[in-house]
């Protein structure tokens, strides 16, 4: 044997870059802050402002001609007295959870990629929650009056039934838009100071400041900023996950077949990350092209959200295949013929194979690693889960509420035009505030974005930190 | 009239956007204090500089050079210190001695009372105030109570953790000492500032100022009051 010398080397697989480019603190603060301190705004923000602003004025229209005549003109009707309204508030609802999952769950698990993306993902919850609140609020047929909702000493004497699902709704989602804003604001105030001493325009400097609170950065503000950021990651975690378990009582708590399941809050609670996940990628493509944002939203932050999108779409799929097989273990008349007029028998069928290959066959793409790192085929897909993320609140409110235990009261059911101007509303509503978010505020954490720089670890470089090592494997060469 | 308001509009404008200035309001040449010092004074300048001095603020490149910097503070006996930089930094809170806030228990505090918010609330609702029936439940139905109860936890919760963070931090407070540097506006973006507060009972200007030149910074300035 040769006595050959033998080199040792160690390869270390990396996780991938999650910021491109060669960046230093000022360029991040320069890239992202550039956008909204931009002395001109660009013709396309214009454009796309105008058409989101004239969207709203459909759903101005819509709220005043319902005022003036009532919940009667929503296609609700017996059997279906529940209907486009509530499909559209939990669809709305939905698409929010996936910000706070960004923003707590993924923090919480060390998650860096989550940096990039969790601002924006937190304030399409906002928007999303906003767009959600007006259904429920506008139902109610009289919406001045919707504070008796809330508990408080009336001279009616009267007080909200706690019993109820739908008085759980309230505190849920009033708590979960209460602390989704208070965790955006806290995240933007580091980021508004940034803007603040950067600002050249005198409006700016006054709104960028009073915003900003004086923040200073720190050392025992910071200290105190990161308990409270964590803890408030630790409060919405269990607060999101409540959430749509709440919002999926409302139908379970009751006994129409199709609502009655016990899988209910969970395969809610998949189906909203699912849905939100698809539309944190429809909001994150087209804007990391047009703001030149490729840097810090990089192909590796897509591909994880096309594997998270493929994860809950796989829950949400066992959601349904457990439906059928409730209605068929129940052994009850009512819960077999609910999937049969579900699945082929009934009016509707078509609904559910169009939910069937939205939500069930389109994912299934993204196992191929051709369809996950194409932009564009995220895009398409996201469009198509959006779609079938309402179709699925289609089939169970509606399918279940139309043909229930007597056949005497079966019923057909169709939106009118107003139920459908509110919801095209309420999408004008969520695209005007997305450009106006676009427009004013950092899109992406800037100070979160400076901690990813090899440059924010004191001594050292971020290559040798062990989290970033997915594995360590040594080779002996001779 | 609106001479007054375009002036009260103006400090307020000021004050708001404080550190945009490059000299402070009412320092130097226009505070009382130097009006009332005899003319001809020689040292006047420098003495009024140390009067009206809040600390002595270093500036540096690096998170790296400012922790070690911030380290040999903490062990040249100064108490008064401070650190700024554009994103947090866990190694200085070692290097400046900070003590561990007292936040998570105040926020725990905040959700107990939350709790006991929710219960107390449909107990006193259902049981006491305005008893009815629902679905033959009893009238304290626990299990129905849990989803508001739990709800208002995390509410006062989160209140507590977002407006604790924001008052024991001492904010909103437009108008801090340090922004009078002008070169301060970097901190929010790539610079790391390290303070001496004048109030510590080591500081001397002089010495503290030759001190912090000692450790290496880019340039060391006095902060005005």
């Amino acid at each position: 044997m040769q006595d050959a010398q033998k080199l040792k080397t160690t390869e270390r697989r990396l996780r991938p870059k999650m910021i491109e480019g060669e960046h230093t603190f000022g360029t991040v603060s320069d890239r992202i802050g550039g956008i909204t301190l931009k002395r001109r705004t660009p013709f396309g923000w214009f454009i796309g402002f105008g058409i989101g602003f004239l969207i709203v004025q459909v759903l101005m229209s819509t709220i005043t001609y319902l005022l003036f005549t009532g919940v009667g003109v929503f296609g609700n009707n017996q059997p279906v007295g529940w209907a486009v309204p509530i499909i559209n508030f939990v669809w709305w609802i939905g698409i929010g959870h996936a910000g706070t999952l960004i923003s707590a769950i993924l923090l919480l698990l060390n998650q860096k990629w989550r940096t990039s993306i969790n601002r924006f993902a937190e304030a399409m919850t906002l928007f999303a929650v906003a767009c959600a609140g007006l259904f429920p609020l506008l139902h109610t047929g009289r919406p001045w009056l919707a504070y008796w909702m809330f508990p408080y000493p009336s001279t009616m004497g009267m007080w909200p039934q706690f019993r109820s699902p739908l008085i759980w709704d309230v505190f849920a989602v009033s708590t979960y838009a209460t602390v989704s804003l208070l965790f955006w604001y806290v995240g933007l105030i580091p980021d508004i100071a940034t803007l603040r001493d950067r600002a050249k325009n005198k409006y700016f400097k006054i709104a960028y400041g009073l915003l900003s609170m004086g923040w200073r950065g720190s050392a025992r503000h910071w200290h105190r900023y990161e308990i409270a950021y964590l803890l408030l990651a630790g409060l919405s975690t269990p607060l999101v996950l409540s959430v749509h378990s709440i919002v999926s009582l409302d139908f379970s708590v009751s006994q129409v077949p199709g609502w009655h399941a016990t899988i209910f809050p969970p395969y809610f609670v998949a189906g909203a990350i699912f849905a939100g996940f698809a539309m944190v990628l429809i909001l994150c493509i087209p804007l990391r092209v047009w703001y030149n944002l490729k840097d810090f939203i990089t192909d590796a932050h897509l591909i994880y959200m096309g594997k998270v999108m493929l994860a809950t779409g796989l829950i949400v799929v066992y959601g349904y295949a457990m439906e059928l097989f409730f209605g068929w273990y129940s052994a009850t008349e009512y819960e077999r013929f609910m999937i049969y007029n579900r699945v082929w028998g009934g009016p509707y069928w078509w609904f559910y194979w169009l939910l069937i290959l939205c939500n069930g066959v389109s994912i299934q793409f993204l196992w191929f690693k051709r369809f996950r790192e194409s932009a564009f085929w995220l895009f398409i897909i996201s469009l198509i889960v959006s779609v079938g993320m309402w179709l699925e609140r289609f089939v169970i409110i509606i399918t279940s509420l139309h043909r229930d235990f007597l056949p005497s009261s079966w019923g057909m059911y169709s939106p009118t035009m107003w139920d459908v101007s509110m919801f095209v509303g309420t999408l004008g509503l969520f695209l005007t505030l997305v450009f106006l978010f676009v427009r004013f505020l950092p899109v992406i954490s800037i100070f979160e974005i400076r901690t990813l720089l090899p440059q924010a670890n004191v001594h050292g470089h971020s290559e040798d930190f062990e989290e970033n090592v997915i594995d360590v494997q040594d080779t002996e060469k001779t | 009239m609106t001479f007054r308001i375009r002036k009260r509009r103006r400090i307020f404008v000021e004050l708001i956007c404080s550190q945009s200035r490059s000299s402070a309001v009412g320092t130097k040449g226009n505070s009382p204090v130097s009006n009332r010092l005899p003319a001809g004074a020689v040292d006047c300048e420098a003495k009024n500089m140390k009067e009206n001095i809040y600390g002595l603020l270093a500036e540096f490149d690096t998170p790296t050079e400012m922790v070690e910097a911030a380290n040999k503070i903490r062990e040249a006996g100064y108490k008064k210190t401070d650190a700024f930089s554009p994103f947090p930094l866990h190694e200085i809170d070692e290097a400046l001695g900070i003590k561990r806030s007292i936040l998570p228990f105040l926020v725990l505090a905040g959700g107990v009372i939350g709790l006991l918010t929710g219960l107390g609330l449909t107990y006193f609702v259902h049981v006491y105030d305005y008893p009815i029936i629902v679905g033959g439940r009893p009238f304290f139905s626990l299990p129905s109570f849990i989803p508001p109860s739990f709800e208002l936890t995390i509410l006062f919760a989160a209140f507590t953790a977002v407006f604790g963070m924001i008052l024991l931090n001492g904010l909103p407070q437009p108008y801090h000492p340090v922004f009078n540097v002008p070169r301060f506006a970097l901190a929010t973006r790539e610079k790391f500032f390290l303070l001496i507060e004048r109030r510590d009972e080591k500081f001397d200007y002089e010495e503290t100022k030759s001190f912090m030149q000692s450790l290496n910074p880019q340039e060391v300035f006095d902060v005005e009051e």
